[in-house]
């Protein structure tokens, strides 16, 4: 076979696709929990952020098209593969089966997957598309002037006085309600799980993992998944919880305080 | 292990009764008294049997032949783990003092699209000799001996290759794995060759044709959980999975991008 048949038509081919495409999905995520943290610091920061990534215009495009790949290959592979193996399988079920070695996160992986989808589906409609929860879009709320420059690794993100959507208000506002709370704390878990097994396997599918080293593997990924579920627990928790206090000023302050906010101004 | 002990024990065996590929099967209860615990499950099995054709049943049909845990040919799922409880043993090194007095046992076929069964628990495990077939060897002059220490090994590489070597092609992998994958065979065969130099000249091609043979035999995808190096009874380990993984994706690079000879229709352009 060819290289293009063995990588997309043969097992380990496919498994290799799932990896890749899995530890690609596996940067983003990381990167995106830390840019989303910022919403705890003041709304400079997230919305200077958000107006930078805006701003990217193509390369924003092609790192969608990117992610937008990844995804639907490691589904597709995922998909192809657990069919295939149902099928191997046969139609004769074991009397008895004892599970020997196989972690509970490992036996998961199917489902958590499958909901982490419907999660993302929701997620863009939610912050990216504006299709769920419309009213506190952020084309919805009053926009943001910047107080101070933002600056991140040396990048000036906005200018001080720039006007910017008002992301920082969308998030909190968002997460005020219990039922999304919720939904995204359970999505995340998921993923977290759905990672504990993901990035170990990884290692093995790609060839780099061998027993003089599994064990510490064990621990760094597990390590990561942990803070990855707090860092995700956080952001919606310390909200709902009321922990977090929306700055004073911010759009989310004044309509938690009730006070109306004047209209948004016509934008793009 | 249960220490060796001198008190009988009875047990009731419940056994997969198929009697041919295409019917149906279904398990049947067979007592099992006053055994001596330390008879191996196979010659218990040998007693029901002795017992069954004395009152002109059909005898359970089981497949057996060095009973010394070196052949692969012992593939019973005992109480739901292919080879019984032990770590590490096989069916025919299990004896009778590792289960309960007046237990039951459950007794199946190993199971797998690709490991059809032909009668009771006796399944066709013919699909590993094609996969075998398809690389698992090197291709040599045989002729007179040469000399031992011709091609010097290291010892730490010698070893591994003994490692992968003691794969002895039982099926108990595919018989664990929810996916009825045979990465765990395929990755020792493929490594115990591959890791010698006798075994370099056709390293990518063993790779790639074995695996292809065993994705077209119908074995499923390997999701890295290793119930099949804790089934098998050589304890053969999935490291050679991760091996296999890479030597597998290496020699699909190498091959797309190696120049080819003339005589292959490559060559000058
Ligand atoms: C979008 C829906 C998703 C589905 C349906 C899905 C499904 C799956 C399935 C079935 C597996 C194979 C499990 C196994 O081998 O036992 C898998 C592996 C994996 N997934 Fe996902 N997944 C999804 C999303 C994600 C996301 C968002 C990430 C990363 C942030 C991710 C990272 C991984 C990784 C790293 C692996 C391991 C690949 C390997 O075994 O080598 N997945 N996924
Ligand atoms: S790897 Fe182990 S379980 Fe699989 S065929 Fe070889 S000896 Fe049997
Ligand atoms: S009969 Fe040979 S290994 Fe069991």
């Amino acid at each position: 076979m060819s290289l293009i048949g063995n990588l997309f038509f043969s097992s380990i081919g496919r498994k290799f696709i799932m990896a890749i495409t899995g530890l690609v999905l596996v940067g983003f995520v990381f990167g995106h929990l830390v840019g989303n943290l910022q919403i705890f610091l003041p709304p400079d920061h997230i919305n200077g952020y958000a107006h930078f990534l805006q701003d990217l215009g193509p390369a924003l495009w092609l790192v969608r098209i990117v992610l937008l790949v990844c995804v639907a290959l490691h589904i597709w592979a995922a998909v192809a593969l657990t069919l295939e193996s149902k099928a191997a399988r046969g139609p004769n079920q074991y009397g008895v089966h004892k599970w020997l070695h196989a972690t509970w996160a490992s036996r998961a992986m199917r489902w958590t997957g499958v909901i982490v989808f419907f999660f993302i589906l929701y997620h863009l409609a939610h912050f990216t598309l504006g299709v769920a929860g419309q009213e506190t879009f952020k084309t919805q709320l009053p926009e943001w002037t910047m107080q101070h420059d933002a600056k991140e690794l040396g990048i000036t993100l906005a200018k001080k006085g720039e006007v910017v959507h008002d992301v920082y208000s969308m998030v909190f506002l968002g997460f005020q309600n219990p039922v999304v709370s919720l939904f995204y704390i359970i999505a995340t878990t998921l993923l977290s799980i759905h990672l504990l097994h993901g990035v170990e396997s990884l290692f093995q599918t790609i060839g780099w993992r061998n027993g003089s080293w599994s064990a510490f593997l064990r621990k760094v990924v597990t390590g990561l998944c942990i803070l990855y579920f707090l860092g995700n627990l956080v952001i919606p928790g310390a909200i709902l919880a009321g922990i977090a206090k929306p700055a004073e000023g911010t759009a989310a302050a004044k309509i938690t305080a009730g006070t109306p906010v004047t209209a948004p101004a016509a934008h793009n | 292990m249960v220490a060796e002990t001198s008190k009988n024990i009875s047990v009731t065996i419940r056994v997969w009764r198929q009697p041919a590929a295409d019917q149906p099967g279904k398990f049947v209860d067979y007592p099992a008294k006053d055994l001596n615990p330390n008879m191996s499950l196979l010659e218990m099995l040998d007693v029901v049997n002795d017992q069954l054709e004395r009152i002109g049943e059909d005898p359970i049909a089981f497949a057996h032949d060095c009973r010394e845990g070196i052949c692969g040919t012992c593939s019973l799922v005992i109480d739901g783990k292919p080879h019984g409880p032990h770590h590490g043993v096989a069916s025919c090194q299990t004896y009778m003092r590792s289960f309960e007095d007046n237990s039951i046992i459950t007794i199946e076929p190993f199971r797998a699209k690709s490991f059809p069964i032909v009668k009771d628990l006796i399944s066709d495990r013919s699909a590993f000799d094609a996969i075998q077939q398809a690389g698992g060897f090197i291709s040599i002059r045989t002729g007179s001996a040469q000399d031992a220490n011709a091609t010097p090994i290291p010892k730490d590489i010698a070893d591994l290759a003994m490692d992968a070597a003691q794969c002895i092609g039982c099926g108990a992998c595919v018989a664990a794995c929810k996916n009825a994958s045979a990465m765990l065979f395929v990755s020792a065969k493929v490594s115990q060759l591959g890791l010698l130099p006798q075994g370099q000249p056709e390293r990518d091609t063993r790779v790639l044709n074995m695996v292809a043979k065993m994705d077209e035999l119908g074995f499923g995808n390997c999701t890295n959980q290793y119930e099949c190096s804790a089934a098998c009874p050589k304890l053969i380990s999935h490291d050679f999975i991760a091996r296999m993984n890479r030597d597998y994706l290496a020699a699909s690079f190498r091959t797309a991008f190696k120049p080819k000879p003339a005589a292959s229709g490559g060559g000058g352009a």
